[in-house]
């Protein structure tokens, strides 16, 4: 009688024992920092770079944008992970795109009550979030089968890899372009008011070319390539 | 006349790819054959061409402010434009879609060439971008659907030019970091410049 009550009772005690992962385990800290660099959306997967250009001319509208780009993805991906064992394959690229356009409104809507300026400066590159294909490639490729708190954490991490790539173009891209960084004339504030500011820069054809040689200098150091 | 310079414009100095940066993702993963670029331009133009004129309908009869006046004087101070996302990205993955049913009844042979990437298209931040334009420039119904197929013409021809390009790279010798990605972006920067050379142009 007691033996038979044991045998029962094992695999339970097991599965009570057996400690749960920590929130921030080896695993889990990975789903944040590959994205940054060995497997960066941007310049290994090739992912979001429509908006990652369009908005860098200035630092202050590229930050904002890379803030509504965490935003969105994460929740997106939280809210996928959430549904994902309740919606069908077949209809499933229609219920991302609700999501994300959802998101994608709310984030329009409160940056038309409180940021203005910035609101007419971005303009039509906000609904193009609903585009990015990083937030899509995400949702597709992990948040559709995984865990919320794991989607989370890599929603984080894309988003970050992606922030931190558009901000060092736009860095670039400000101050050889207008002489600038975050509006503050760096170039006269050390006294080289007549430093040549180069109108390529705040072109399209600047951002093309910093982030090629971006690409560049960054796959060197990872030693990846592309064949 | 107007149209004309429209159009013009909306192909060569305001083109989609190297102005505004729209379908950069298509763009850059597309165009390693001319073959498949050429059928990847044809359907944007196509997809394009239809969704620009349709959304302008949508926007000017049901999403723009006091547009609802139409149903009845208790309608007219409706104002759903905040609407407007879902509705376009609803409207273009319908008429991707749709387009995809009719070719595929219609023209088998077109089916085959455009098929995979009609549903590439739906995503494609060109189309989704030229309606947002659209809107944002207040284009009548006729400037909306010359403005439509001259972005998607546009687009077309960059990439065409591009994978042209990239077969031609394929023999030369190239440092390792460079490959692919960062190479395709510095020769966009160089095509965006030859491309720059259009502006001043009016007819």
């Amino acid at each position: 009688m007691s033996a038979e009550v044991e045998t029962l009772e094992q695999p339970q005690e097991l599965v009570i024992d057996k400690p749960s992962e920590p929130l921030f385990s080896k695993r889990r800290k990975k789903f944040v920092t590959d994205p940054l660099n060995d497997d960066n959306p941007i310049t290994v997967q090739v992912l979001g770079i429509c908006s990652a250009l369009a908005v860098t001319v200035k630092m202050e509208p590229t930050l904002i944008m890379s803030i509504a780009v965490i935003f969105v993805i994460v929740f997106a991906n939280l809210i996928i992970s959430l549904l994902r064992n309740l919606v069908p394959n077949r209809v499933r690229i229609i219920v991302q795109l609700a999501v994300i356009a959802t998101l994608v409104t709310l984030v329009s809507e409160v940056l038309k009550a409180y940021y203005y300026p910035m609101y007419k400066i971005l303009g039509a590159f906000v609904g193009l979030i609903i585009t990015n294909c990083i937030v899509m490639g995400r949702l597709e490729a992990f948040a559709m089968g995984n865990k919320p708190w794991d989607s989370i954490l890599d929603g984080l991490g894309s988003g970050m890899g992606y922030a931190w790539i558009i901000l060092t173009v736009a860095f670039f891209r400000e101050l050889l372009g207008s002489g600038s960084v975050f509006d503050f004339k760096v170039f006269e504030a050390v006294g080289l008011a007549n430093f040549p500011t180069n109108a390529l820069f705040v072109d399209s054809i600047g951002a093309f070319v910093i982030l090629g040689i971006l690409i560049w200098v960054q796959r060197s150091k990872t030693g990846y390539v592309e064949h | 006349m107007e149209l004309l310079s429209l159009g013009i414009k909306s192909v060569f100095i305001e083109n989609m790819v190297f102005a505004y940066f729209l379908g950069m993702c298509s763009f850059l993963a597309v165009s390693k054959k001319v073959s498949t670029a050429v059928g990847l331009g044809a359907a944007v133009v196509f997809v394009l061409g239809i969704t620009v004129p349709t959304n302008w309908l949508l926007q000017e009869y049901i999403l723009k402010e006091g547009a609802l006046s139409w149903m009845g004087a208790q309608f007219a101070g409706v104002d759903l434009s905040f609407l407007q996302f879902i509705m376009f990205i609803a409207i273009i993955a319908a008429m991707v879609q749709l387009v995809e049913m009719v070719i595929e009844k219609v023209s088998p042979a077109l089916y085959g060439t455009l098929g995979i990437f009609l549903p590439l298209i739906a995503v494609n931040c060109a189309i989704l971008g030229s309606s947002l334009f659209m809107v944002q420039r207040d284009y009548t119904v006729a400037e909306a659907t010359v403005f439509g197929v001259g972005s998607g013409m546009g687009f077309a021809m960059a990439i065409i030019a591009l994978a042209a390009i990239r077969e031609k790279l394929k023999y030369s010798n190239v440092p390792d970091g460079l490959k692919g990605l960062g190479l395709t972006m510095l020769i966009t920067g160089l095509m965006g410049i030859a491309f720059k050379s259009f502006i001043g142009i009016a007819i």
